[in-house]
């Protein structure tokens, strides 16, 4: 297993990829800011810079990155799957 | 691992008159206006070791407009980047009263007008000054100076996702270490913080600070939006949305990571100076060129700019420091960046070290080392302007 993620913050709902993650890859993702280490399952193909979901997250939660609130989710998201526009939405549209 | 390497708290820089400490030594040729862009850039030519702004403004502007560019012109004049300088106007008046300005710092300046005298005189006048001034800014010793002494500014351009996942986590890293050592920072790009306003305004030290940073923030914004700025339907863009970022709030937050985790002491106006030890904000522009001149013309004597597709800025007075931690920008663009930091995404470095081998390159450079951007010639200087001219 090697790491191939990293979480700004403890609070984070999810992991950025650092490199490509296969389906099915079980993953290191590193805390940025203490450099200990969690490890989750990919559901389906990251790419370098997409986010993977390190938590179960309710359709309407409001997801964590950065420590802070990047938006919300538009669909259940289940741990391992990738996080971006399609289930992932601006709180500022509203 | 660092084998018991001594910390580095001091850098080696110049002590202007009035106590201010530069890392560069320039002797600067200022033209107040458009018409004198052309005898200030024969006398860089001319003497070897001074430096000319050019610029396409100062005619018929008025009110505030006609304030900042003034006081962006004496502001570099001012930086204690500068030796010493001379200020060519087409009339004398305004040329003198921002050469008098400049003088209030105790430095050397000479002011030169243009009328009655024709270019060739004045160019004559300005390049034997000049050769004094570098003669004389040549005897000019560096001394050790603690890093409190330092005026830092950072802004970041061409961001991607390696931008908000590692090189502006390492700026922040960089400024959370100058804010504990005593250094005065400045951040700005008013119009890159929408997403994450609240959040950033939660860094304000009192209740007056937050509603004046938010005000300044309001101002700002509406005045893009009236225009027909299109914030937040632009906002991320197509690339950003392929490079990973799905919403504003996680852009912008990515943006302001280079601040660090400290509080936000002050809120300045367009190229003010600050006086506050800690961490500043200042209303600026987004646009490279523009920000890192407000920066100078406030005092700023070191720029820290991380990048992600590779931003090729520099500043004609304030050296530019570039990181970027996208391993192909790095290969592709070599000679612009300063720092690599993409060892971030191969686990090969965490952010702390990251963060120490810019804090190192730093002292470095305020010492002299010089940046890509010095070398290169990437001296851009570009005023703010925020009327029409009449």
């Amino acid at each position: 297993m090697i790491a191939k993620a990293l979480i700004h913050a403890h609070p984070d709902f999810v992991a950025v990829a650092t490199d490509d993650i296969s389906k099915g890859e079980e993953i290191i993702a590193v805390f940025m800011d203490d450099d200990k280490q969690t490890s989750v399952r990919s559901k389906e193909d990251i790419a370098l810079g997409h986010k993977i979901a390190l938590r179960n997250i309710g359709k309407g939660d409001r997801v964590i990155e950065y420590g802070d609130v990047i938006g919300s989710a538009t669909k259940d998201i289940a741990t391992g799957e990738h996080v971006h526009v399609h289930n992932l939405k601006s709180l500022r549209w509203q | 691992m660092a084998v018991g390497a001594k910390q580095l708290t001091t850098f080696m820089g110049f002590e202007r008159e009035n106590g201010r400490v530069g890392t560069r030594n320039h002797v600067l040729i200022i033209p107040l206006d458009d018409l004198s862009n052309s005898s200030a850039v024969a006398v860089e030519k001319e003497i070897w070791g001074t430096r000319a702004v050019p610029h396409p403004y100062g005619r018929l502007q008025f009110g505030a407009d006609l304030d900042l560019m003034f006081k962006t012109l004496s502001g570099f004049g001012k930086n204690p980047n500068i030796a010493s300088a001379i200020v060519i106007g087409i009339e004398p008046n305004w040329t003198q009263k921002i050469a008098d300005d400049i003088a209030k710092t105790g430095k050397n300046v000479e002011a030169l007008s243009i009328e009655e005298n024709g270019d060739l005189k004045t160019i004559e006048k300005a390049s034997r000054f000049a050769k004094k001034m570098v003669v004389d800014a040549s005897e000019k010793q560096r001394k050790e100076f603690d890093v409190s002494s330092l005026v830092v500014s950072t802004k970041c351009g061409e961001s991607d996702t390696t931008s908000g996942l590692a090189s502006n986590p390492t700026v922040g890293v960089l400024y959370d270490r100058l804010v504990d050592e005593g250094a005065t920072l400045l951040i700005g790009e008013t119009s890159e913080l929408t997403g994450a306003e609240q959040y950033f305004a939660q860094k304000m030290v009192t209740p007056e600070l937050k509603r004046k940073f938010l005000k300044m923030f309001d101002d700002y914004t509406k005045e893009l939006t009236s225009k027909g700025a299109d914030l937040f339907g632009s906002q991320p863009t197509q690339g950003n949305i392929r490079g990973g970022l799905s919403t504003i709030e996680e852009k912008a937050l990515g943006n302001i990571q280079k601040a660090g985790k400290s509080p936000m002491v002050d809120v300045l106006e367009y190229a003010e100076e600050p006086t506050k030890k800690g961490l500043n904000f200042m209303n600026s522009s987004s646009a490279a060129a523009e920000c890192v001149t407000l920066f100078a013309a406030a005092g700023a004597v070191v720029h820290v700019f991380p990048t992600g597709q590779g931003n090729v800025i520099g500043n004609p007075i304030e050296p530019v420091i570039k990181l970027s931690a996208n391993p192909k920008t790095v290969r592709t663009m070599s000679e612009h960046i300063d720092l690599d930091v993409s060892g971030l995404l191969r686990h090969e470095i965490n952010l702390k070290e990251a963060g120490d081998r810019l804090y190192k390159l730093l002292i470095k450079t305020a010492s002299g080392r010089m940046c890509a951007n010095e070398v290169l010639g990437h001296f851009e200087f570009a005023p703010t302007r925020l009327y029409i001219s009449a």
